[in-house]
């Protein structure tokens, strides 16, 4: 079933599409866009049958199985019917918006986010593996913040935009750890695993932690008291985006995953409290809310809301009737707060104003749009023969049946009543203030009908809900039933789809609700007058200024730790480091261990000597900064003979060549910066720093000895065994280098790349003020380039580049290579500017230098990729031996012309870095060639 | 020999850590390659002290530790290159900010008596 992959990333990859049409003509940047949901949806539908039948869909990729990570999609009956909305919905949205934008908007740009959503939307309901299904929970709130700041201009559209992402994303974030939570406890993210160990779920004692974040993430999302208020905020998206959206699909995302996890999660006492009183507390206050709106679509926002409580109510009740009822609430409300989304588009469109204040009397105006959105108001009401009547019937009956509440049980139905009753007032208002009730009152423009095809997603819509309100098992029956046993994990009790049951109490309760909405409409002027008695507070104030004040503690708290000085962040990293290890180490029982140490000579101890004062040298005349750079260099000398010393004459070698260029480099640098070091340090700063300094390196040292005087369980014997015979080379520290881990390698010089073309950057427009003497006020001298040293270092070029042949070719098997023969070619080629100057070098070596260091990583990646010619992996090396008269027997290996780059790019690297710094004290400053 | 070794790493750190510590960046570039010797010190000591037994093979009995030798020579390398980023930032700094302090601006020395600071105040509007 790999096709089911495709399902979600058919869209993914639709999101390219409005952006690449989007300079043809809008309906042709429409119909492009839809034709890759449509297709998607059509993939789908082939799937229908056999979902009907019972059977689910799974498909998955492996991503990192180590940890449970996986792309899994699921198709079953409850994924099916979202998908259908999503798809079927979005469609009708893509065709919708092709009218509603004006054209100065990017149709491009809102296409492209739309179908992001939809990708987004599908992966929800699609996901077989709980973190994914998390990412793309994250995915929709990310994609609805685009949609909802689109008119991004308008202060409102971004305060929605933001207060929308920050409540679901931050539920979003609850609902991570309620699924790693679940994860952990199931022992896998597998969601059909999850699924399949509800009993076990309910019985951890992590089950209350993980349900409240579950339902944390689900209740933002869908908009359920007290976070409710974030959604008629996200009004100020572009009408068709609250169609879409905020009605039929983002939001019911929340109830979604309710939905899915039932199996897993719902059926105790905690879930149902939870769930269903929220439910409860959000169905009455939207209902409440809703009634006094005067904006069209703040009307619809908050009886979305209201809706959605009852559908997390009946999800709440844990009895599987419930259950179905919230299913079929789910397509029912889809479908006529979605045409009465776009009906309200429509009249904001053609009439200037969404202010019911205003809007009076529109049925003259546009009669046929009116006749629609009445029939879809009426279905929101419940009016029998429409498809809202039918749920809603079911609702009530629910609400009868269950007990949970104990004596207090009867209160549901009431206050259910309660609810209905509102609701049937608000949809009233939408009919009778918007179409009838006098005349319009200064609207911007006369109202007439839209263009033709604008009405026509309203049309499928309002025909949807008529005929699924009277022929309710046609039309939904096998698609309810297949998402009812999806959520219920099988057991599907029966039910009856019909539209008339018969005199009973929901009907009475239906009738109560009806005649009392009319009555509370009627005389809604007192409730209108009760209700300006509360002071209005507009949630976005609100969360604005509780976020300003968020803000406002997290400075002043940034404020008191963080004041801008290095010295006091490098002295605290430093302190808490150094606790940190003397924790460890006072655990320690004895500093020396069992490994006998090595006699100690004369020689060593007068290097060492020799190695500690200049160390203190430098630290004591560091204000007088050319003494403590001598210094410095006589302790990276003494460090190159201790590696000697300690059989490690690569090191020895390199660390030699690296400390000529570092003093090369550090002088020239010294050149442009003060010769001498203010005297600044506070005496109480200079115990401080100095104790702290002794508290590291007496803490690093301990760890030094005690470390080596420990016997050693290396894992190197398999370099040493295999250097030879599968490296071919006896020089073990550069087959290492060039051979077992040269990948590491080729990572290091891409480093050094990257170093040294950001100080090329910074060197680069670098204006430096530069003295014209030294400290002492003396000018330079006037022979800048003293024969003598011109005419011997001219002499040393070839021999010092022999040398550099040499050990480059001798790497493999003895001290030496890439490394270290790049490092004393670009000594060798420094000398000469050295001597020469800039001027005389230019015009004798042509190299470029940036060039060298791309070719270097290139030569090396290229030598690794060699080896999949062969089927290798990845920077397997060749070798073998040949001779040639006069030669002799020699040894060739694909390692060489890694370690070929590797030279190229140290060479490279080093001189761009020193020959950029030194034309800085030139007149072929790169500064000036550049602004030139 | 180990005692001598692990003090002057110990020593090195101590130079490089106080250095690294104070306000001039030249000071702190000085104070890194310090700290740089001693981290790559610490990290060959980690294979264990061996005369004469340079990894090479054939050349000796027994073969000193070769991967730690590895893992610093490329530090080395790669530590020039850091030492010598962070000295052009830090002449970048001057030539952008015009002084050579690390937090970008030399501090105003803490004026000790109030009042004096007070009359720098009054004074000082026309400066």
């Amino acid at each position: 079933m790999k096709s089911l992959i495709w399902l979600p990333f058919l869209p993914l990859l639709g999101t390219l599409i409005p952006l690449i049409t989007s300079r043809l003509s809008r309906t042709a940047c429409a119909f492009l866009t839809a034709v890759l949901p449509a297709l998607t949806l059509f993939l789908v539908l082939s799937h229908t049958e056999a979902i009907f039948h019972g059977e689910r869909f799974f498909a998955s990729i492996p991503w990192v199985p180590a940890i449970g990570l996986q792309l899994a999609f699921r198709l079953d009956g409850l994924a099916l019917l979202f998908s259908i909305l999503i798809l079927g919905i979005g469609l009708l949205v893509i065709l919708y918006a092709r009218y509603y934008l004006s054209a100065k908007d990017s149709i491009g740009k809102f296409y492209a986010y739309l179908i992001l959503f939809m990708f987004a939307m599908l992966g929800v309901v699609l996901s077989d593996n709980l973190i994914q299904l998390w990412f793309f929970w994250e995915l929709t709130s990310i994609s609805s913040f685009l949609l909802i700041s689109f008119w991004g201009d308008k202060s409102e559209a971004r305060k929605g935009a933001r207060m929308a992402l920050t409540v679901t994303g931050a539920g979003g974030l609850a609902l991570l750890a309620g699924l790693i939570l679940l994860g952990h406890t199931v022992g896998s993210y597998s969601l059909q695993t999850v699924l399949n160990s509800g009993d076990m779920i309910k019985a951890s004692s992590a089950y209350p932690i993980i349900l409240v974040l579950v339902l944390l993430g689900a209740f933002t999302k869908s908009a359920q008291f007290p976070f409710h208020f974030w959604l008629p905020n996200a009004m100020a998206a572009p009408t068709p985006v609250s169609a879409y959206l905020h009605s039929a699909t983002m939001v019911k995302a929340g109830i979604f995953l309710m939905a899915r996890f039932y199996p897993a999660l719902a059926d105790t006492d905690l879930w149902f409290m939870l769930v269903s009183l929220t439910g409860l507390a959000t169905f009455l206050t939207g209902a409440y809310i809703a009634l006094f709106q005067h904006d069209l679509k703040g009307l619809l926002a908050y009886s979305t809301i209201s809706h959605l409580g009852l559908m997390t109510l009946l999800l709440g009740m844990g009895t599987d009737l419930a259950a179905v009822a919230a299913l079929f609430h789910v397509i029912n409300h889809a479908i006529f707060k979605a045409s009465l989304f776009m009906a309200a588009g429509i009249i904001d469109h053609e009439s200037g104003s969404r202010d019911m204040r205003q809007l009076n009397g529109l049925w003259k105006f546009m009669p046929y749009t009116a006749t629609l959105a009445m029939v879809a108001s009426a279905s929101m009401a419940g009016v029998p023969l429409m498809n809202g009547f039918l749920s809603k019937e079911m609702f009530f009956t629910e609400t009868l049946h269950q007990a949970s509440l104990g004596s207090l049980s009867w209160m549901v139905p009431v206050l259910a009543t309660l609810g209905g009753i509102f609701s049937v007032a608000y949809s009233m208002r939408f009919i009778h203030d918007v179409f009838f009730n006098g005349n319009p009152i200064n609207l911007p423009k006369t109202p007439h009908e839209p263009p033709r095809y604008m009405r026509v997603p309203v049309e499928i819509l309002v025909a949807l809900c008529l005929l699924v309100g009277i022929f309710p098992s046609v039309m939904v029956g096998n698609l309810l039933y297949a998402a009812a046993s999806a959520t219920l994990n099988g057991s599907v009790p029966s039910y009856s789809l019909a539209i008339w049951h018969g005199v009973n109490f929901p009907l009475l309760m239906s009738i109560i609700a009806m005649c009392g909405g009319l009555i509370v409409y009627a005389n809604r002027q007192h409730l209108f007058k009760f209700q300006a008695q509360f002071p209005t507070s507009d949630p976005k104030l609100v969360f604005e200024s509780v976020i300003q004040s968020i803000n406002q503690r997290a400075s002043q708290f940034i404020a008191l730790t963080e004041n801008g000085s290095l010295q006091r962040y490098a002295f605290l990293t430093l302190l808490l480091a150094v606790v940190m290890t003397t924790i460890p180490l006072m655990r320690l029982n004895a500093t020396a261990g069992l490994r006998p140490e090595i006699p100690v000579d004369a020689l060593s101890i007068t290097a060492a000597v020799l190695l500690c004062l200049s160390g203190l040298a430098t630290v004591i005349w560091h204000r007088r900064r050319l003494l403590s750079l001598l210094t410095l260099s006589v302790v990276g000398l003494i460090v190159s003979l201790a590696f000697a010393k300690f059989s490690a004459p690569d090191l020895a070698l390199t660390q030699l060549s690296v400390e000529v260029v570092t003093v090369i480099l550090l002088i020239l640098a010294l050149f442009f910066l003060p010769q001498k070091t203010p005297k600044e340090s506070s005496p109480r700063r200079v115990v401080r720093d100095l104790s702290l300094a002794a508290f590291v390196g007496g803490t690093v040292g301990t760890i030094c000895y005690a470390l080596m005087t420990r016997p050693l369980d290396t894992i190197s014997t398999f370099f040493t065994e295999n250097s030879k015979t599968g490296g071919g080379g006896t020089n073990v520290v550069n087959v290492i280098l060039v051979d077992f881990r040269g990948f590491d390698t080729l990572g290091e010089i891409t480093v050094l790349g990257i170093a040294a073309l950001g100080i090329y950057k910074l060197i680069a427009r670098m204006r430096l003020y530069m003295p014209s003497g030294d400290y002492q006020g003396r000018p330079w001298a006037e022979d800048k380039h003293p024969i003598l040293l011109a005419v011997i270092s001219q002499s040393l070029l070839p021999l010092a580049l022999l040398v550099s042949a040499y050990i480059f070719l001798r790497g493999h098997n003895l001290p030496g290579g890439g490394f270290i023969a790049g490092l004393i070619t670009s000594v060798a080629i420094i000398q000469q500017y050295v001597a020469h100057g800039v001027e005389w070098v230019k015009t004798r070596i042509k190299l470029d230098y940036q060039i060298m260091i791309g070719s270097g990583i290139a030569i090396a990646t290229l030598s690794g990729l060699g080896s999949w010619l062969f089927n290798r992996p990845f920077l397997t090396t060749w070798f073998d031996y040949f001779s040639l008269p006069l030669i002799g027997k020699f040894e060739l290996a694909s390692a060489m012309v890694f370690d070929l780059g590797v030279y190229l790019t140290v060479v490279g690297a080093t001189m761009l870095i020193l020959a950029n710094l030194g034309k800085l004290t030139t007149s072929e400053r790169p500064t000036q060639q550049e602004h030139e | 020999m180990e005692g001598i070794y692990a003090f002057s790493v110990g020593l090195l750190t101590a130079c490089g850590v106080f250095l690294t510590l104070r306000g001039r960046s030249f000071s702190v570039v000085v104070g890194l390659t310090l700290l740089s010797y001693a981290v790559n010190l610490f990290l060959f000591a980690s294979g264990r002290l061996k005369l004469n037994a340079a990894a090479v093979l054939g050349r000796s009995e027994q073969y000193s530790d070769p991967l730690p030798q590895a893992l610093v020579l490329t530090a080395i390398v790669i530590g020039f290159a850091m030492t010598a980023f962070v000295v052009i930032l830090a002449m970048r700094a001057r030539a952008d900010l015009g002084n050579d302090h690390v937090d970008g601006q030399v501090p105003k020395p803490k004026t000790p008596i109030l009042q004096k600071g007070n009359t720098s105040h009054k004074t000082g509007g026309g400066q």
